[in-house]
């Protein structure tokens, strides 16, 4: 720990890892839908059914956040006691998923709330806190939940309502990172931190319209601020941006100078097939989650990538926010994850 | 010709409903009270029983129907009981058919869990 806090602060958005902040390991655990798409033999559990072995589907999504957890824990030959701080989020009120899990593992909890960038917000600040030395290994992990999130945020799954192309399925899934310093894992070496955008757009089934240019801003303000550019990434994907907001992000980019088309994907559109009946794409917190901390971290592991950034993208709308006519504030965190060397 | 006219009659009333949701941009339960409404103000103007028996089920099928069913009701008590009519007409009409929504709701949670 020989550098000064001042190489930590590239800007007011971005933050620098020098520490050798690393991934120890990482663990996913997913629903049916999710284990027959394309990635679906590189997640740690797979779920044949909804409800995951429990009698409610919230109790299905702590289900998986635990074995997520647990399972990460058990990757990098840890005890919860070995971890200092728990940094984790969901989608459901009062974050009760998290709430739940973290009584279980009994680890020091900072609970956080940003939509579906929650995977990225609870990584980027897990290695925030590793790198500045307040913990000598932290974890990050979010959860979703296709039936609670639709309670959550529109309908009951029981009540049948239409859903329009546009529309996206949230993935059923918890992913969890450990994140230390040593090793020869993936490292972490930079994240930038989203502002929140608003173009006003007010449909809760049309979220990649409207998280697009929150997107857009924060890998315009990562690009500026690290001095790089998208083709000095070997992939770069958004969290769930899905069929309609995966051109809406490139065209944003190919007007502001940066050409992604060679490097970019979206978790959304990764974690199903066409064939899957999924609308746009998938969402969710799981969507960038399950995806990164299975196929990508693999990838970096064996590198087959060698940089790869994360841009996770969350629509901010309650409910009551939108059915009250508020347009969807949005948001987006990227993390850079790095592999190479010991 | 009468299951075509019913069939085209219904499915346009569908359309409507289907066009509050696309373009109106309504919530599902905004769209059933405008159709019930729409029945009720349809029944006030006298046209809905012409178009029960120029389209049949066409139109005593959708929930349009339902708003006739609670006009009729209210207007056959008013005019035996007065105003206190109106208010136990529009239940005594349409009581067959939400007491069976609520008993065969009831039967089909008791047998079915949702699968998601």
């Amino acid at each position: 720990m020989n550098n000064r806090p001042s190489d930590f602060r590239v800007s007011r958005q971005t933050w620098h890892f020098p520490n050798d902040v690393r991934i120890l390991s990482t663990a996913t655990a997913v629903g049916p839908k999710e284990g027959e798409g394309p990635l679906g033999a590189l997640f740690d559990k797979v779920y044949d059914d909804m409800y995951a072995g429990q009698d409610s589907w919230e109790n299905a999504e702590r289900q998986l956040l635990e074995d997520a957890v647990n399972l990460a824990l058990k990757k990098a030959n840890v005890t919860g006691q070995e971890i200092d701080v728990f940094f984790a989020g969901d989608l459901l009120n009062q974050n009760i998923t998290t709430n739940f899990t973290a009584e279980k593992v009994s680890i020091p909890l900072m609970g956080m709330y940003g939509a579906c960038s929650t995977s990225m917000l609870t990584l980027a600040n897990a290695a925030a806190q590793v790198n500045s030395g307040y913990a000598n290994k932290a974890l990050a992990a979010c959860s979703s939940h296709n039936a609670t999130a639709e309670r959550q945020y529109r309908y009951p799954t029981e009540y049948g309502g239409q859903k329009p192309p546009s529309a996206q399925w949230t993935v059923t899934g918890a992913g969890a990172a450990v994140v230390g310093t040593g090793g020869s894992g993936p490292r972490i070496t930079y994240a930038t931190i989203g502002k929140v955008v608003d173009m006003g757009i007010k449909d809760p089934f049309d979220m990649g319209s409207a998280m697009a240019p929150a997107a857009a801003s924060t890998l315009q303000a990562h690009f500026s601020d690290t001095g790089r550019s998208p083709n000095d990434y070997d992939l770069i994907v958004t969290g769930d941006l899905a069929a309609v907001g995966f051109p809406i992000l490139k065209d944003l980019m190919k007007t502001d100078g940066y050409d992604m088309d060679r490097v970019y994907n979206d978790c959304g559109l990764m974690v199903y097939s066409a064939d899957q009946d999924v609308f746009a794409g998938g969402s969710g917190c799981a969507s960038s989650a399950v995806v990164t901390y299975s196929y990508l971290v693999d990838q970096v592991k064996r590198g087959q990538l060698k940089k790869v950034l994360v841009c996770a993208t969350g629509a901010l709308l309650s409910p009551v926010s939108y059915q009250q006519g508020n347009s969807i504030p949005c948001i987006a965190h990227a993390v850079a994850i790095e592999g190479g060397g010991s | 010709m009468e299951y075509v006219i019913a069939f085209v009659v219904g499915g346009l009333i569908c359309v409507i409903g289907q066009l509050l949701l696309d373009v109106g941009k309504l919530t599902p339960a905004h769209v059933m009270s405008t159709l019930v409404v729409a029945g009720v103000a349809l029944d006030f103007i006298g046209v809905y029983d012409k178009l029960i028996d120029f389209a049949g089920a066409g139109v005593t099928v959708p929930i349009t129907s339902f708003g006739h069913s609670l006009y009729h009701g209210a207007i056959s008590e008013a005019e035996q009981h007065g105003l206190i009519g109106i208010v136990t007409g529009i239940f005594e009409v349409t009581s067959a058919g939400i007491s069976a929504a609520i008993a065969f709701g009831f039967l089909a949670s008791l047998v079915f869990k949702p699968k998601g």
